[in-house]
């Protein structure tokens, strides 16, 4: 069993596990951190941007100026942002039979693996998931295409120069395997590869493992996943979550009795408890609000922000924000809204209760009804006639590189009035303002990550425990910017296995037994023989059929009737030889009977010996040995047939045959 | 006894006796029982019963095999006792065979009513009422009771063992207080046949190994020592003392609570001379056999004693500290002493005490820092007084819940991950450091110690009760901050904090969580209250954007912080700090006054906290003569009281009551002082009459609201208002200028409606008042009289026994009808 592992980003896994006789990936991740390395994208042309210095060596070279410009002691690619690709060349992933998908983060890179590597196998994940996916895909394309640049640049990607750029250029990594954004119809193709499944729902796969999907508890439909075969279960828990948000609570007691654990997704901010960081939030929100500024809420489409809405609602009033607009900018943002409320299965209790009320399961519904939150595709149309400030605008993408987020941070960054409040954890909020600076708007950091922080991944492993845990080389020590925090790692016993991107493991667990099935003839005719209280044993003489990875013994064909014909004979010759077996034996030797029984045979000088493994009984005289072991007897005498046919036989007597 | 009652008593009793009708309700029971005893003290038992033979008939009838409730069987085993206290009486239920029945093996004791705990309390009890006189000492012996208080000690209901543990003491101090003829001598071996015994109880469960056991006899040691302090508590220690030591040499020692308990209340005790029973040294080898945990309360209980050895203090303060020394230790940067203790030995024991499990951790830790906190503000506190190190700890400990600590060493770092994010030990650090603010320390010490208060009023990790501890802890600090000496205004240091603090204090009044709102601006009216006068104090506060929230919070939705806001408004008002609210919330530009504001609090918001602190805000303001309300008092004061004479909250009324006191003395001069000694300040007698210093107080309608509330439903209203109207009729007879009373049909018509008002309708005005008729009024009114009736509880009708009495048979009566309805 092994474990190939394509992606670096312990959040944005991407897993092929090889399990028996099936290649199954996990999740595939698309690590976007990489576009933090590109200029924003504007909606409008951005003079400031468009007037930034070409970068140039130290030697005044300036053969790069075009490719890369410069902003506040920072360097960026002036081209179209690209993304940082799973592994491909570790292992032929037209060899993967399916794909198992946790949640929809963890399928962004899925149209670069379903369309361009020959990919023939399915997809498999829940319903939300496959929805909201496409609505972060379909969000991500069109952020980027509606923008076209006509610059690409490649330059920069040649080894030998991108070791003469400044960091964090120099430092990035495989950029040869950079891609650009795929298409909708790319899009559109990879998930029409994608089989839906429900929580629990247990899915074939050659008849060789089951897997199933189980609720992890941290976004709508989110999953973990179960392989296992008869006598082996791997657990495969990719973002999950133990606090009580929208989504229904984390399956944890199917987890149990797990060989192997494989582990990631983890919270990305281990020391910011979310509760804190929402009451921060809204603090926040309301001073700026309160002094006549604006806020910007970065943000994906889905996920914490109906989180974040609901705590509005519940705070504006309270905090005096009744008059103020909230406004939400997506090409999805639509779709977002209202995919949330029909998903009511998948749905915290609490919110599942609403909807036989019947109401919508998040009040999101009632501020839109109010007024008070109202969503645009986009900036453009009726957005600007309505726009009204101060205001709170929630709208993407969080890397601050592309989408409406641009527009409000080059109109917002000038005024120290304004705040940007960065929620989600999965960009460097200092990295993503690297272009934007110098900056005058308060910037705030409230990432709100509801994943499994290290506490209650030590009491969850306590539960479940698994034989091994299997994770990401970063939960493994403390982070590196806290190293005395020996919290903030993985503390179980025995200690986890790590890996790394590009890595092979080879999962710590043999296989030793595999499930056959005996057909009821059979069964009825074996004869046990009971040889200890409880145990009984018969032998068996079958023909092992094997097909589809299923093993059935069936009764052996009866001997063929002996005939003249030559294809019969030719028949018969195929027939295994069912010759009659010699009887088993079973039981101990007891050396102090065995050696009276002896006596009384007529031998003599008689010397018993204790060795390791058991005895050997030295017949002097007639120069004979006998060693007893607990799986064998052996009788050494020198070439005196008669005499070792009577020992044997004394042997024998002490064991049961059948 | 009142004939009423008498006649009531039999039907009573037989009411009691009837196990077809069972008591409802045994707080009667209760009250009946304390009503007996109120006669019993006052007068014979004897006599009583003798006047009444149907109690007697009630405690025999109660030992007739019947199905009688166990409620009445305590009752009646606890009203023997009562009786039985007076000898004579006592005599004679004896003669009457009555208390062997009642309290002897033929008793209760042996049947089947036994089972209920409060069958045995009640007996229990009833013997210690009882056991007054000697009689009654040779009549436990004879009926053996004393066995059976042995046996009750370990009752598997806690109120009768430990009622049974209190009996045997109250037995063995009578005994030992000896018949008539004196006490008995020192010797144990002189002692009386019953002290003799319950001393041979306690030393036979001294020795026994079961813990339980040991508990009980440390029990009953401990309520002796601390209750009689008669010569023969000496002997007996020092007879009992090697059995108690020799607890000591067992591990773990066994009942270590209540052997601290015990020793504690020895050492305590005014009958021992400590030094000559060996105590001290029993006290200092405790010290070292508990383990931390155990020997936390020792010691502290130690170090408040008032005469003890040095020595024996020192190693007591040593133990007290250990822990927090195992966290200096496990911190510390480098090697070298952590200042805190000097030896180490017994670290390694703290440490596995503090590292294996959380909540051993957690729970030696809070304990410690109590035990500190109680001790620091004592005068027999330990000398020197470790107050840096001690602070250190404190600082350290907060680091290390917060997070950001760094511990160099392996015990650190496990420390750190027992303690990350412990709400208890928070709140008992920041407890801790804000009493250590009483001294001073360090200035880098100091300087840690506001970084780390800070960090914890910015950690959007901090719990609301965290953040009001942190609030509070930094109060403590900023008042003892350094400064100048003759200047009370903060210093640098502390206004450079201030500016960190402010934008933090900002946020928090921005926070979705109303405690936290609430402790912001509670803090926020102390520093107003404290610097508001200070000009460093003031720039800083005006330079943010805290007056303007805090304006913006007296429309919270939460009536607490509404309440704290308006109190901080007032607060800021005071001190001219305040802002004109702000335009967002009023678009139309409209801008109110906060007085405006508040009144329309006052008269509109639906909870009464906010109403109730606008009160406390207009009396203050009006006390201190608030630019607001010096530009005309009297529409200011007219207008609050008419709102506040209609509030249905009578904390509203009675705080309107104080608002007109205060201009009451405003107008006629403060009461004059009684004492001969006091500076009384020269202040101008009104030189005008009486009558005419009284139209103010006409022209704001402060009689028709003070009349009004001395019918007031809610007596601390009427009780309030009447002391005001006798401390204006003082003043008018100590006025110089007394008029004739006169009567003019004017004063016939007010009381005439006061009258009406008392008999609860209050809805007719009583119009525009002259002086001359209020003074007419008050003086026919029977104020003193009104007042000694409001004195009365207000159940003061309805406590009499005879009310009793009627009630219990009512209830009874009623369910016979119930019964009768039945057939």
């Amino acid at each position: 069993m092994k474990l190939y592992c394509l992606s670096g980003h312990p959040t944005l896994p991407c897993n092929v596990l090889k399990f028996k006789s099936t290649t199954i990936m996990l999740d595939c991740g698309l690590d976007m951190t990489s576009t933090l390395n590109f200029l924003p994208l504007p909606l409008v042309q951005s003079p400031r941007l468009s007037n930034l210095p070409g970068w140039s060596l130290k030697d005044g070279n300036a053969f790069l100026d075009k490719e890369l410009k410069e902003c506040s002691g920072h360097v960026f690619v002036d081209s179209v942002p690209e993304f940082c690709l799973p592994e491909t060349e570790l292992i032929d992933l037209s060899t993967v039979d399916v794909i198992l998908i946790s949640n929809y983060h963890c399928m962004m890179a899925l149209p670069y693996i379903t369309e361009h590597t020959g990919f023939t196998g399915t997809v498999y994940a829940t319903e939300p998931t496959v929805q909201i996916g496409r609505l972060l895909m379909e969000e991500l394309v069109n952020f980027i295409e509606r923008v076209p640049k006509a610059q690409s640049a490649s330059l920069w990607k040649n080894k030998d120069i991108q070791r003469l750029l400044p960091s964090p250029l120099k430092d990035a990594v495989e950029v040869s395997t950079w891609r650009r954004c795929y298409t909708m119809q790319e899009v559109n193709s990879a998930l029409s590869k994608i089989q839906l499944v429900g929580y629990s729902q247990k899915i074939e796969l050659f008849g060789a493992v089951q897997v199933t999907p189980l609720s992890s508890g941290y976004a709508l439909g989110s999953s973990n996943w179960i392989i296992q075969s008869h006598y082996e279960k791997v657990s495969y828990v990719s973002g999950s979550s133990l606090l009580t948000t929208h989504p229904q609570p984390m399956d944890q007691a199917s987890l149990k009795n797990s060989d192997v654990l494989i582990l990631t997704g983890l919270t990305q901010i281990p020391t910011a408890n979310p509760d804190g960081m929402v009451g921060e939030f809204c603090s926040n929100l309301a001073l700026t609000v309160r002094n006549g500024g604006n806020v910007l809420v970065p943000c994906y489409p889905s996920g914490v922000i109906y989180d974040l809405l609901e705590c509005l609602y519940q705070y504006i009033d309270s905090a005096g924000l009744s008059n103020i607009p909230f406004y939400f900018i997506s090409p999805v943002a639509n779709s977002s809204l209202e995919f949330s409320q029909i998903f009511a299965e998948w749905l915290c209790h609490n919110k599942q209760t609403k909807v036989y009320l019947p109401e919508p399961p998040f009040p999101h519904a009632e501020l839109i009804q109010t007024n008070k939150l109202k969503h645009y595709p986009s900036l453009h149309g009726d957005f600007s006639s309505d726009f009204r400030q101060p205001c709170v605008v929630f709208t993407g993408h969080p890397s601050l590189r592309f989408g409406d987020v641009v527009h409000f941070m080059e109109l917002w960054g000038k005024s120290s009035l304004n705040t940007v409040i960065f929620t989600e954890p999965d960009f460097s909020y200092l990295e993503a303002l690297a272009p934007y600076q110098p900056l005058a708007m308060k910037c705030i950091y409230c990432p709100i990550d509801t994943r499994l922080n290290f506490i209650q991944v030590s009491k969850l492993l306590k539960e479940v425990q698994p034989l091994h845990v299997v994770c990401p080389e970063q939960y493994t020590q403390p982070p590196p910017a806290q190293s005395h925090r020996m919290d903030l790692m993985i503390d179980c016993q025995p200690p986890p296995m790590s890996y790394r991107r590009a890595e092979v493991l080879a999962l710590p667990f043999k296989r030793r037994y595999e499930k056959i099935e005996i057909m009821p003839e059979l069964a009825d005719a074996l004869v046990p023989m009971e040889i200890k209280p409880g145990i009984s044993l018969a032998t068996v003489s079958a023909v092992l059929h094997t097909k589809d990875n299923k093993h059935v013994l069936q009764p052996p064909p009866r001997p063929a009737q002996p005939s003249g014909g030559k294809k019969r004979k030719r028949a018969s010759e195929d027939i295994p030889d069912c010759k009659v077996l010699k009887p088993l034996l079973s039981g101990s030797i007891p050396v102090e009977q065995f050696v009276q029984t002896l006596e009384k045979h007529g031998f003599s000088d008689i010397k018993v010996e204790d060795t390791a493994k058991g005895h050997i009984v030295l017949l002097q005289e007639a120069e004979t040995l006998i060693q007893i072991e607990e799986d064998s007897t052996h009788i050494i005498c020198d070439n005196d047939e008669m005499l070792r046919v009577r020992l044997r036989d004394l042997v024998l007597k002490f064991l049961q045959k059948f | 006894m009142d004939p009423e009652c008498s006649q009531l008593l039999p039907a009573l009793c037989a009411v009691l006796a009837d196990p077809r009708q069972p008591m409802a309700d045994d707080t009667c029971l209760e009250k009946l029982l304390d009503w007996f005893k109120t006669i019993t003290e006052a007068g014979s038992s004897l006599l009583l019963l003798q006047e009444n033979p149907c109690l007697v008939e009630l405690l025999c009838h109660v030992l007739k095999p019947q199905d009688l409730s166990s409620r009445v069987l305590s009752f009646s085993l606890r009203l023997t006792g009562v009786f039985a206290a007076q000898e004579d009486c006592f005599q004679y239920l004896q003669q009457g065979e009555l208390l062997p029945r009642l309290f002897g093996e033929a008793g209760p004791l042996g049947g089947a009513a036994w089972t209920a705990p409060t069958v045995r309390s009640g007996w229990i009890q009833g013997l210690r009422s009882l056991a007054q006189h000697p009689s009654a000492l040779h009549f436990l012996a004879d009926c053996g009771a004393v066995d059976t208080i042995f046996s009750l000690q370990g009752d598997s209901s806690l109120f009768v063992a430990s009622a049974a543990g209190q009996l045997l003491v109250h037995i063995l101090s009578l005994s030992m207080r000896g018949p008539a003829e004196g006490p008995p001598g020192l010797q144990a071996d002189d002692w009386p046949a019953c002290a003799q015994k319950i001393v041979g109880h306690i030393e036979e469960s001294l020795r026994s190994t079961a813990a339980p056991q040991i508990t009980q006899a440390l029990n009953v040691l401990t309520t002796t020592f601390g209750h009689c302090h008669d010569p023969w508590t000496q002997v007996l220690w020092v007879q009992l003392h090697p059995l108690v030591a020799a607890l000591l040499e067992k591990d773990p020692v066994p009942a270590a609570h209540s052997l601290v308990d015990l020793l504690l209340s020895v050492a305590r005790s005014p009958g021992l001379s400590s030094s000559s029973c060996g105590l001290w040294e029993t006290l200092a080898q405790t010290l070292s056999h508990l383990s931390p945990t155990q020997a936390g309360l020792l010691a502290l209980g130690i170090l408040k004693l008032q005469d003890c050895p040095q020595a024996l203090r020192a190693q007591a303060f040593a133990v007290l500290l250990q822990p927090l020394a195992c966290v200096l230790k496990a911190t510390a940067q480098g090697p070298g002493p952590s200042g805190l203790l000097d030896s180490t030995s017994a670290d390694s024991v703290t440490a596995d005490i503090l590292l294996p499990s959380k909540a051993a951790c957690v729970g030696l830790l809070c304990r410690t820092l109590a035990h500190l906190e109680l001790l620091l503000p004592l005068p027999q506190r330990p000398c020197p007084w470790p107050q840096a190190p001690l602070l250190g700890a404190a600082v350290t400990l907060l680091q290390l819940c917060g997070g950001s600590g760094s511990p160099a060493s392996d015990e650190g770092r496990q420390l750190c991950t027992l303690l990350l994010g412990c709400v208890r030990v928070q709140r008992a650090a920041l407890d801790f450091l804000g009493t250590l603010s009483q001294e001073t320390g360090p200035p880098e010490l100091v300087t840690q110690v506001f970084a780390v208060l800070l960090e914890y009023l910015r950690s959007p990790d901090s719990s609301p009760t965290v953040l009001k501890k942190a609030f509070q802890a930094t109060f403590r600090w900023l008042l003892s901050s350094p400064r100048t000496p003759g200047c009370s205004d903060l210093d640098s240091h502390a206004l450079l904090f201030l500016r960190e603090l402010l934008p933090v204090l900002q946020k928090r009044l921005c926070s979705p969580c109303w405690e936290v709102r609430d402790s912001g601006l509670e803090f926020l009216t102390q520093m107003t209250r404290r610097w508001g006068g200070q000009a460093g104090f003031r720039h800083a506060l005006l330079a943010s954007e805290v007056p303007r929230l805090t304006e913006q919070l007296l429309r919270d939705p939460e009536s607490y912080v509404r309440a704290s806001a308006v109190t901080a408004m007032g607060q800021l008002s005071s001190q001219g700090l305040c802002v004109p609210p702000a335009s967002p919330e009023h678009p139309g530009g409209q801008q109110k006054s906060l007085l405006g504001e508040l009144l329309h609090i006052l008269s509109t918001d639906s909870e009464g906290f906010p109403r109730r602190a606008v009160m406390q805000v207009f009396t203050q303001w009006l006390r201190d003569s608030h630019a607001d309300v010096v530009g005309d008092t009297e529409q200011f004061v007219a207008g609050v009281l008419q709102v506040a004479g209609q509030d249905l909250d009578w904390e509203v009324r009675a705080q309107g009551l104080e608002l007109a006191l205060v201009f009451l003395e405003q107008t006629l001069g403060p009461p004059r002082s009684h004492c001969p000694y006091a500076v009384t300040p020269p202040v101008a007698a009104p030189a005008s009459p009486l009558t005419q210093a009284l139209q103010p107080l006409c022209r704001v309608r402060l009689f028709e609201f003070a009349f009004r509330a001395l019918f007031d439903c809610d007596r601390p209203v009427a009780q309030k208002s009447c002391d005001l109207l006798l401390l204006l009729r003082a003043k008018m007879a100590s006025s110089s200028s007394l008029q004739e009373p006169r009567s003019s049909p004017d004063v016939a018509s007010v009381e005439a409606a006061l009258q009406r008002w008392r008999a609860g309708d209050q809805a007719q005005p009583l119009g525009d008042l002259e002086p001359e008729v209020v003074l007419a009024v008050l003086r026919s009114m029977d104020l003193e009289g009104l007042r000694g009736a409001l004195a009365e509880s207000s159940d003061h009708v309805e406590k009499s026994p005879q009310s009793l009495l009627q009630d219990m048979l009512a209830t009874v009566g009623i369910l016979g009808e119930n019964e009768a309805d039945c057939y």
